[in-house]
Formats: structure tokens, C-alpha cells, sequence
């Protein structure tokens, strides 16, 4: 029963991660407002089961000439040394801290979200809304 | 002298994704997109494809550091690593089939509110 809680949370969390919203953003609260997760579990199982969708997606990309990898190494290797910074400085705050930090953090998301929503609605209206994929995942 | 200013740039624009995705657990990618189209100049389809190449290692490296300090649990993560890869391939597959600006703002009101629930 436990397991097809999960599962539904996953499948929720998948669907809007592969319309382009925020995978982990959504699947973040799911687990802990309605399956009663521990905000810290939430958060590795979120990173884990990002792994596998992100490799079958980028083998997709890849495949379609999506891929421009030009400077990102720049990137890529501060953003990696800081995640692990910031993964060992989540450890020492209470679940409950962690939890209303990325209430927060969800609030501006969301707000930036509506932003580019908004935008996106306007600048359809006169042509075709090919831009697509300006919306967030 | 522009190159130098667009790698630090995106240095920076780094370290504020990675420390995001490190503290909390996700959302990196939604921080790596806009800057890839703003800094480094990317055609937005091509900036979310990147995104996730840039957010790969970052979540792997990150993911490490909570499996070290025993945050797993097999059913929880073999549960929703089935129901995300389902999930994300109908996804993918209804992305054409609706306005994705107004799905944008619909979500952003869910996201809101999951927000407000979590602070309170």
C-alpha cells in the first residue's frame, strides 16, 4: 500500500517533470505534505531518482542535436563543489528548519514562474507560442 | 576581455545552482536554465537540454553526501524512481498537447501554495 502511495507520488512528480515544470520541486512537497516523508529523505530520494531520468532524457537530446555543452564546464564544476558544500551544511538543521526553507524557496519559484507565464501568455498572443520551451521544468 | 566576463558569469551563476540543488535536494536546473539563455546565450530548448547535462553531476555528487548521512530507503526511492520514469515520459508525450504558458501559471499557483502549506 506504501509502495503505491510512493509510486503515485513519483508518477505525479514525473508527469510535470516531463511537461517541462520542475521535477524535483514538485515531487519535493508531494512526498512530504501528503505521503508524511521526512523533509531530508524527500530531498535524496529526489536527487537519486533524478539520475536515471536525466540520463535517458539526455540520450533524447543528444540524439536530436539538443546538446550545446560550450562553456558549461565553467559551470557545471563550481555548481558541483557547492552542492556538495551545501548537501554537508543541510545536515546539521532540524527537518523542520529545511522544511519551511524550501517553503520559501518554493514561493519565489513560483512567483518567477508566474512571471515567465505571464509573459509567455503575452507574447503568444500574436504569434504561435513556439517558444515553448521558455517555461521551466 | 568579454570571455573572461561571461566564465565568470557563469561561475557564478554555478555557484548559486549548485548550492541550491546541494541545499535543497532539486531545483538547480530551474536556476541553470534562464542563466544558460541569459549568460551564456542559448536558444531556450537548447538551454533546458544543457540544464540537465550541468545538473547531472551536481545531483550525483550532492546525492552522495545525504546517502552518506543515511538518508535512503529502498521502497520509498524503488516506488518513486517507477512512478517518475512513467510519469515522465507521459509528460513528455502531452508537453504539445496543451499551452504550456498557461500550464505554467497553473503550476506556479500549485507550487504557491505547497509553499505557504510548508512554512506554516
Amino acid at each position: 500500500m506504501q509502495f503505491l502511495v510512493y509510486f503515485l507520488a513519483g508518477l505525479a512528480g514525473g508527469f510535470l517533470g516531463g511537461m517541462g515544470m520542475g521535477g524535483g520541486t514538485v515531487l519535493i512537497p508531494i512526498l512530504t505534505v501528503f505521503c508524511g516523508v521526512s523533509q531530508h529523505l524527500a530531498q535524496s530520494v529526489n536527487l537519486l531518482t533524478f539520475l536515471p531520468m536525466a540520463v535517458i532524457s539526455l540520450r533524447v537530446h543528444v540524439k536530436n542535436g539538443l546538446l550545446d555543452t560550450k562553456g558549461v564546464i565553467w559551470m557545471a564544476v563550481p555548481a558541483t563543489v557547492l552542492s556538495v558544500v551545501g548537501g554537508i551544511f543541510v545536515q546539521q538543521l532540524t527537518g523542520g528548519m529545511l522544511r519551511v526553507g524550501f517553503g520559501v524557496f518554493l514561493c519565489l519559484l513560483s512567483i518567477y514562474q508566474f512571471y515567465t507565464g505571464i509573459h509567455g501568455l503575452i507574447a503568444g498572443k500574436g504569434k504561435k507560442e513556439s517558444s515553448a520551451q521558455e517555461a521551466d521544468w | 576581455m568579454a570571455d573572461i566576463k561571461s566564465k565568470m558569469e557563469m561561475l557564478g551563476a554555478g555557484c548559486a545552482a549548485g548550492a541550491v540543488n546541494g541545499v535543497f535536494g532539486g531545483g538547480g536546473g530551474m536556476i541553470v536554465v534562464p542563466l544558460l539563455t541569459a549568460v551564456g546565450k542559448k536558444p531556450p530548448l537548447v538551454a533546458h537540454a544543457t540544464a540537465i547535462l550541468v545538473i547531472l553531476p551536481v545531483s550525483l555528487a550532492s546525492a552522495i553526501v545525504y546517502l552518506i548521512n543515511g538518508w535512503f530507503d529502498t521502497e520509498l526511492f524503488i516506488a518513486v524512481c517507477l512512478g517518475v520514469i512513467a510519469g515522465g515520459f507521459g509528460g513528455a508525450k502531452m508537453l504539445g498537447m496543451i499551452s504550456p504558458s498557461a500550464a505554467t501559471i497553473a503550476f506556479a499557483a500549485v507550487m504557491f501554495a505547497a509553499g505557504i502549506r510548508m512554512i506554516i
